[in-house]
């Protein structure tokens, strides 16, 4: 990618949302057009870094984000590239209209940053968890939407985001995420899935978190079991890597999808619907938030709790690798 | 009517408890928003323990005062009103923040008994408060509803667009209080979002300002609460200059003590100022 290349020395102590507000910051100072902005979240989302920089470049609309999100489109209606920052059910809910109507809609060149996504800020309960997001800005047309796996990827999406011209949605986390990869050198390609494991038994396809949870349950698989699990890091939603999905039907027939999202509409629907309509059959898995507004607590209990973390997904992984689908033809006793 | 000594004296001696079970209840959740929970506590000391026509062995009761904690990120500062009150196990305080616990940062209707609504994405009480009381006219029903928010938190639209819909329909019985600490979460709030002049903003919105010198004085905003109680022709809202952390010495009016964790020595400082505190309060008014 051009101009960035973090490696884990100057970035270990960094937590992800520390490196995308360095990586604007390298984005603003390259290119003047590259503003952000804020809903009295500088400090919790770390764009504050940039404001730190270049002051009159930040701009804090206080504690509002409908403003919030109709301001960047109208710096964008002139030619900026304002960077957006809030907690994730904030930026897609409580603005979402300015983001339907005025950013997608209209194709405007904002960026979405959102930080504390999915159950990333556990304690905080429902009024700060956001498990619909990327059911709903998948649903926005023009809209890119992105889930990185952890900072490295982070900077590679902020900086891809740039790249790319119209609305783009990344979620990330608050705090720290189990850190996947150690530099931002490892082929980051907006739309492409990345291959994690090789394998051929089954596939775990998943976002965000749930990455580092899929290669070490896959590491576990190979090991204890002797299953080859293919896992894909899936960083964009959308558009979904269609190439990289249907020949994980081809090749292993099983597919599991694990995300820190409610299983309705996010990565697993994605998944679901390009299987779907390629008429292959496939045992097919989703794990993440099942359904409901989630019980307090620290992430990792809480993936834990509604089995998404590396042992839910092993046990998924196992169940589905006991199933006997392919021999069943008989449908009468199931319907 | 002033507050009487002796009623003064319990009151102030409540607060005094309250905002120590605060600290504890910080400590227990691992950190919490402690500068707005201690802001707030007098006030909240006032409307459970005077004001509010409220059954603790009915928390459901159709007819009780409601309160609306808007500024939701408190639940630290409010769960102990509700437990010391009698509505919840105490012990319950000591799990806040903990997974599977009844109680988190951000309080869930569904969990907390004597709680009205769930909040803590700001600016939606305003608009639960408006129902609320619209819904009481068409039942003839009397009870108030009390709403707490905050000056930060005042820049949120809603906020306004429930405020014009009260004064359009004279809803008397909804009432507004304004933590005005003067601080948000990025800075000042005149640093990071102007609001003054913040009393004419009310008034040109229809409603009744009461302005409390010192939002942390039981005497002053027992008095404010009468008159609102008591408006007959348009809507009050009770905008209170308070200090964030207050009674606790050394995070008194810092904004970067808005979310904060203390460690046991931190805690004992916390207990000794606050001692300090009341006591100096007492001095002054007895
Ligand atoms: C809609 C929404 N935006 C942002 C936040 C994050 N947030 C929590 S508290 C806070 C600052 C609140 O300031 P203020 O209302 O003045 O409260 P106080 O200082 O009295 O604690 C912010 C921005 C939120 N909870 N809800």
């Amino acid at each position: 990618m051009g101009g960035l290349n973090y490696t884990i020395l100057d970035t270990a102590k960094l937590s992800t949302a520390e490196l995308y507000g360095k990586t604007l910051c390298d984005l603003a100072e390259e290119h003047p057009e590259v503003v952000g902005l804020t809903a009295d979240l500088a400090k919790s989302t770390k764009i504050g870094v940039l404001g730190e920089k270049y002051p009159e470049r930040l701009i804090n609309v206080g504690i509002a984000e409908q403003n919030l999100l109709g301001a960047a489109a109208g710096m964008a209606l002139n030619g900026m590239v304002p960077f957006v920052s809030t907690f994730a059910v904030f930026m897609t809910m409580r603005a979402l209209d300015q983001v339907h109507t005025d950013i997608c809609y209209q194709n405007l060149n904002v960026k979405m940053i959102a930080t504390h996504g999915g159950l990333s800020f556990g304690q905080a309960g429902t009024t700060h968890h956001c498990t619909e997001d990327i059911s709903i800005m998948r649903s926005m047309a023009n809209c890119k939407v992105i889930i990185p796996a952890d900072g490295m990827e982070t900077a590679n999406a902020v900086q891809a985001a740039y790249e790319t011209p119209g609305p783009v949605y990344i979620r990330i986390n608050r705090g720290f995420d189990q850190k996947v990869y150690d530099n931002t050198e490892y082929g980051y390609e907006l739309g492409k899935a990345v291959q994690m494991h090789e394998g051929t038994d089954l596939t775990i396809i998943a976002c965000g978190s749930a990455v580092w949870s899929a290669r070490e349950a896959a590491k576990v698989l190979e090991s204890v079991d002797g299953v080859k699990a293919r896992v894909l890091n899936m960083h964009t939603i959308k558009p979904i890597d269609r190439e990289a999905i249907l020949k994980a039907v081809h090749d292993t027939r099983r597919i599991i999808t694990v995300e820190d999202h409610n299983v309705i509409g996010g990565l697993g629907s994605a998944v679901a619907e390009v299987m779907a309509e390629s008429g292959k059959a496939c045992a097919f898995k989703r794990l993440g938030v099942p359904d409901t507004f989630s019980i307090i607590g620290l992430h990792e209990d809480l993936m834990s709790h509604y089995g998404y973390d590396v042992n839910g997904i092993l046990a998924s992984a196992r169940e589905l690798m006991g199933a006997d689908f392919e021999e069943d033809d008989d449908w009468d006793d199931e319907i | 009517m002033p507050l009487q000594k002796e009623e003064y004296l319990r009151l102030e001696q409540k607060a005094r408890d309250l905002r120590k079970l605060i600290i504890n209840t910080v400590v227990w959740a691992g950190s919490g928003h402690v500068g707005g929970s201690l802001s707030a506590i007098d006030m909240l000391t006032l409307l459970y323990h005077k004001y509010m026509n409220i059954d603790v062995a009915n928390p459901e009761w159709e007819d009780r005062d409601r309160f609306i904690l808007s500024k939701g990120h408190i639940g630290v500062g409010f769960a102990p009103v509700l437990a010391d009150k009698g509505f919840f196990p105490m012990e319950w305080l000591e799990t806040f923040n903990h997974t599977h616990s009844q109680l988190g940062m951000h309080l869930d209707k569904n969990k907390v008994p004597g709680l009205d609504a769930s909040s803590g994405s700001l600016g939606h009480g305003l608009p639960l408060a408006f129902g609320l009381a619209m819904s009481a006219r068409l039942k003839k029903q009397n009870f108030r509803t009390f709403c707490l928010i905050g000056d930060g938190e005042s820049n949120e639209g809603s906020n306004w667009e429930a405020a014009m819909a009260i004064a359009h329909y004279k809803l008397t019985s909804v009432i507004p209080i304004i933590d005005r600490n003067n601080c948000m979460m990025d800075g000042r709030t005149e640093e990071v979002m102007g609001l003054e002049p913040l009393d004419k903003k009310w008034e040109a919105f229809g409603f009744r300002v009461i302005n409390v010198k010192d939002g942390n004085d039981l005497n002053q905003l027992s008095d404010a609460l009468e008159t609102a109680m008591d408006s007959e022709d348009k809507p009050s809202v009770i905008i209170m200059q308070t200090k964030k952390g207050c009674g606790v010495a050394h995070i008194t009016d810092d904004y970067r003590y808005h979310y904060a964790g203390f460690d046991g020595e931190k805690q004992e400082q916390c207990m000794r100022e606050i001692d300090e505190y009341h006591d100096q309060r007492i001095g002054a008014e007895v």
